[in-house]
């Protein structure tokens, strides 16, 4: 916590003077459920890379895909999307 | 130019409250008008308009499909830097609310005139403080005039107070409806080189740039919403100084005194009655009427409801021996109306406070008398002289 701004240090009417600075703010703690990509089983159709709506997946030049798990929110939608199940959806525990 | 009586640099003229708030507007040199229309408001905007039409003010008049867009469209417009205005009534004031806490929170100054009228059902016109009273919490600055005069001048007034860089906070300026805002009286209003000089162009910050991009009213959640809040808030208190200030100001240069509250006979008073708007001067000819026979009360209205001036209302209450707080509202399953509570607040922590009472009184338009104003002294009277509350709560004028 102590990175964290104070409330004097907070501009005007909380405006984000700096474009494009969402990429600070990780979301991956928001997650409940991690992907794991089986990737002895991906036929690297890259659907989920199509579905992934954050987007956290990342499409290696092979087409080989990995997760981002700094953003990665925990969805499923791409264990759902997966054609050949090779994405298992595991608990991050508690 | 105003038709009138000249008397020195100001005219002399005759208007509705209305018509008052719009020539104060035109005179403000105001950039964007976004409202929809709504009784007792209407004619506000209709004039305003017109002086568009005319060519008498170069503002952009946005027709919208509701209050809600109304107001979203004046926050927009205000981020551009755009001096801006709108004006509501109740039912359309409730339409703004969620937009009323999002103006407050992003800093864009915006001056809005409420001529305050009773929320439904039943469906009524006339004034009741309901929908004022209802976006207290929003983080709006609110002044109640008591008269047409005051209707204009805090208008003016409201521009610089919402575009100071010390407050970057909308001002609410309220009107009794149908009783200032169709009420024809005679005022004073400033020639336009005063009020140009008093209220020169908005000099905005973090104004919307297509060649500096920035993200405005962006996603908090519980790592920086209650910093966020944290300074708001300080930046809402911080904002007294400065109301104070431009209010001395405008003082000065109108000949007309303004401050958060107007006292009548406080400096010996051991009865009191606190009131809001247009009941002022009611309360304070009946109180010229008692004080006549030897009766020591007095009467103290606030012109300033937001931030609440608590110091000042203190000082001046916490020595009288009971205060009757009057509202034009009431509030449901609280221990008192809205005013009453925060007159309560104020004087928990006085050593010395006044036995309260509370009256309701005057809903949708229900006239307040001369006789229910003495009425409230009697009370007000008979608890200093008794020492005891009989009734915590009456109201005035129901059969």
């Amino acid at each position: 916590m102590s990175s964290l701004l104070s409330w004097r240090d907070l501009g005007i009417g909380c405006v984000i003077s700096e474009p494009g600075n969402s990429v600070q703010y990780k979301t991956g703690d928001w997650r409940a459920h991690r992907p794991v990509i089986d990737q002895t089983k991906c036929i690297k159709c890259l659907l989920c890379w199509v579905y992934c709506p954050e987007p956290a997946i990342t499409r290696h030049n092979d087409d080989r895909v990995e997760i981002n798990y700094d953003y990665c929110k925990g969805c499923g939608i791409c264990a759902n999307e997966c054609p050949v199940k090779a994405i298992k959806m595991v608990s991050e525990g508690v | 130019m105003a038709v009138g009586v000249q008397v020195g640099r100001q005219t002399r003229v005759g208007m509705s409250g209305n018509e008052a708030v719009a020539y104060a507007v035109k005179q403000s040199n105001v950039d964007v008008v976004a409202a929809y229309p709504i009784t007792p408001q209407t004619i506000i905007v209709e004039r305003i308009a017109e002086y568009v039409n005319n060519g008498e003010l170069n503002a952009a008049c946005v027709a919208v499909e509701s209050e809600h867009s109304a107001l979203s469209a004046c926050i927009g417009a205000s981020l551009t830097g755009a001096r801006v205005f709108t004006a509501t009534s109740s039912q359309g004031l409730a339409l703004m609310w969620e937009i009323l806490w999002i103006a407050s929170a992003m800093r864009t100054p915006i001056v809005m005139a409420l001529a305050n009228r009773a929320l439904s059902a039943p469906i009524n016109i006339h004034c009741s403080h309901d929908d004022a009273y209802a976006v207290r919490d929003a983080g709006w600055i609110q002044f109640f005039a008591e008269d047409v005069q005051e209707a204009y001048d805090l208008t003016i007034q409201a521009f610089r107070i919402a575009e100071d860089e010390r407050v970057l906070f909308p001002v609410i300026v309220n009107l009794d409806g149908f009783i200032l805002s169709h009420g024809v009286e005679a005022l004073y209003v400033l020639d336009d080189e005063s009020v140009n000089a008093f209220l020169p162009p908005r000099k905005p910050i973090n104004t919307i740039d297509v060649e500096k991009p920035m993200t405005y009213g962006p996603l908090v959640l519980y790592d920086y919403y209650m910093e966020f809040k944290r300074a708001q808030a300080e930046a809402f208190n911080n904002s007294y100084p400065a109301i104070l200030g431009i209010l001395q100001e405008y003082s000065k240069l109108s000949g007309r005194n303004y401050a958060p509250i107007k006292t009548y006979g406080m400096e010996d008073a051991e009865a009191a009655l606190v009131v809001l708007g247009s009941s002022a001067g009611t309360a304070r000819f009946v109180a010229r009427r008692l004080r006549e026979q030897g009766k020591k009360v007095g009467v103290v209205s606030l012109t300033l409801y937001r931030p609440f001036p608590r110091d000042e209302l203190a000082r001046v209450l916490r020595r009288v021996k009971s205060v009757v707080v009057m509202d034009r509202s009431y509030s449901f399953g609280s221990p008192g109306a809205q005013l009453f509570m925060d007159v309560a607040s104020a004087l928990y922590d006085e050593k010395e406070r006044p036995l309260l009472v509370n009256a309701v009184y005057g809903l949708g338009g229900r006239d307040f008398t001369a006789e229910q104003a003495e009425m409230a002294f009697r009370i007000a009277l008979e608890t200093a002289r008794s020492g005891e509350v009989k009734e915590r709560q009456v109201w005035l004028g129901v059969r």
